[in-house]
């Protein structure tokens, strides 16, 4: 690890990169310094020998959803598609740690995907089927299973939504999202990558049909290429180069409780129920569901979201009646029709986009920042995001997640 | 929560409403017409502003009609209800 000055704690991270003022020109200029931005700069920068880049950020550094999801992996999707590109990255999550020598704290605990009615049953079966087709690890287990692997799990049958089964994803698990950010951010640093934070876009100059630089708050950057990587934002970024997309930024709010003893071993979400819990290094238990209904930039939701998925944690795991919420918190996911994500080129020349993610692209924070590396060097998609073009919408070629992977995410 | 002023029962729980997104997207007249671009758009395109935004909303658990507004998507408040097929009020 970089040695920090005067005896400071190595991991504090305001040492592990520089705090650059923005050049005037970039050959790439990447807008968000989330997960999926410093993964881009990075893999840029690693793979394809582009240090010339800037990361810029309107706040600060994996400030936004970065900092605000639960942090569960998996790869366990139905379409062919989905499998490929998500699990090209749980096999980059297995040797990240190492290629960017820090310690992410990744932990593959297992993702249990339950089922609870005849139907959640089939679509279950059918997608462990799917996945093992694709070569990825998956398995289905019988309520008992589910209670070896996770004794917290009520599965007595009189409850109001029994357990009749679940899928098992050994590999899957969870890592430290902070620490993957800095991960990312100190080894593009170390390249030559200017990480710009408080630097928020304010127009994207386009000449001909092609990109020419932006505006920002921090003055104008000429770029040769620009790529969006801004989430729950990418809708307004994009109209900044005259763009609508087919996407819609809903909050979505997760919780913690308090710190607790180790009592949950693995990752579980239910669909029929709608939570996902997993319990994180320090103890708190960390928990999520589904969107708001309505569309917001707001960074908060309202309090009956909160209240049905802790209803439904209970009725999972009764043992968590006694558990306090610390805090509750929101993020702004960039929903897309399909539930797939939208990776690759635009029609303006040169600019690019990564969004669409919606309620889960901390699992594809790897994977899609090496594909987008790939689409911006090469200005064509990699074979793995080629099937997630903006086009697909008008071809109706989708790759339709909804219902079939698991909605939670 | 959002506290949605129904125009005809007043102000009540979001619990009680269904959201129906962007207000005002009218069938295409000719949808035969359309190339695949215009029909995507129509399909799957909606707006997704900063700020203020016409939208659909239904007191479903309540009188049961739909209504339009215009709600700010950062503030979250309420800047005009009007009923559907009334144009969308000036904001000042």
């Amino acid at each position: 690890m970089t040695a920090a000055p005067d005896g400071a704690p190595q991991e504090h991270p305001s040492w592990l990169w520089r705090n650059p003022d923005p050049k005037p020109s970039y050959d790439v200029v990447i807008i968000g310094a989330g997960g999926h931005g410093l993964a881009t700069a990075y893999y840029l920068a690693a793979e394809h020998g582009i240090t010339n880049v800037a990361v810029v950020e309107r706040g600060w550094l994996a400030g936004g959803n970065m900092a605000r999801n639960t942090t569960i992996i998996r790869s366990n999707y139905l379409w062919d598609a989905s499998a490929g590109i998500y699990e090209h990255s749980l096999k980059l999550w297995e040797g990240l740690a190492e290629a960017l020598d820090y310690d992410i704290l990744f932990s593959q605990r297992g993702v249990l995907n339950l089922a609870h009615t005849l139907q959640d049953v089939r679509e279950g079966i059918r997608r462990v089927n799917a996945n093992r087709l694709n070569g990825i690890d998956a398995e289905w287990l019988d309520p008992q299973q589910v209670a070896d692997v996770c004794p917290i799990v009520d599965i007595s049958p009189d409850t109001r939504y029994p357990v009749l089964g679940a899928t098992y994803q050994p590999r899957g698990g969870i890592a430290k999202h902070d620490h993957v950010a800095w991960a990312f951010a100190r080894a593009a640093d170390a390249m030559g990558v200017d990480l710009v934070q408080n630097c928020e876009v304010t127009g994207i100059d386009v000449d001909r049909g092609r990109v020419a630089g932006l505006r920002t708050s921090r003055g104008p950057i000429t770029a040769g290429k620009v790529a969006l990587c801004a989430a729950g934002h990418s809708s307004v970024l994009a109209g900044m180069a005259g763009l609508r997309l087919p996407i819609q930024s809903h909050p979505l709010q997760a919780l913690v409780s308090e710190l607790l003893e180790p009592v949950h071993p693995c990752v579980v979400m239910s669909n029929a129920v709608h939570v996902y819990v997993s319990q994180a290094h320090k103890g708190e238990l960390v928990m999520g569901a589904g969107v708001d209904a309505y569309i917001s930039y707001a960074q908060r939701g309202s309090v009956h979201t909160i209240e049905r998925q802790m209803s439904a944690a209970l009725e999972l795991f009764p043992i968590f009646a006694r558990a306090h919420v610390l805090r509750t918190w929101a993020g702004i996911v960039d929903v897309s029709p399909d539930a797939s994500p939208i990776l690759g080129l635009t029609p303006v020349e040169h600019l690019y986009i990564n969004c669409g993610w919606g309620t889960g692209g901390f699992k594809a924070t790897p994977g899609a920042g090496s594909v987008y590396a790939h689409t911006i060097a090469s200005d064509a998609p990699h074979p793995l995001n080629a099937p997630f073009s903006l086009e697909r919408f008008t071809t109706g070629a989708l790759v339709d997640e909804h219902g079939a992977a698991a909605v939670a995410h | 929560m959002l506290s949605v002023p129904c125009p005809w029962c007043g102000p009540r729980d979001e619990t009680e409403f269904s959201y129906g997104g962007q207000a005002h997207v009218a069938h295409p007249a000719e949808p035969d017409a359309l190339s695949d671009h215009e029909w995507s758009d129509y399909l799957f395109v909606r707006d997704n502003p900063r700020g203020p935004f016409a939208e659909r909303w239904c007191h479903s658990a309540g009188c049961r009609r739909w209504f339009n507004a215009v709600r700010d998507t950062v503030t979250h408040s309420f800047l005009a209800v009007y009923r559907i097929g009334d144009p969308v009020p000036e904001i000042s």
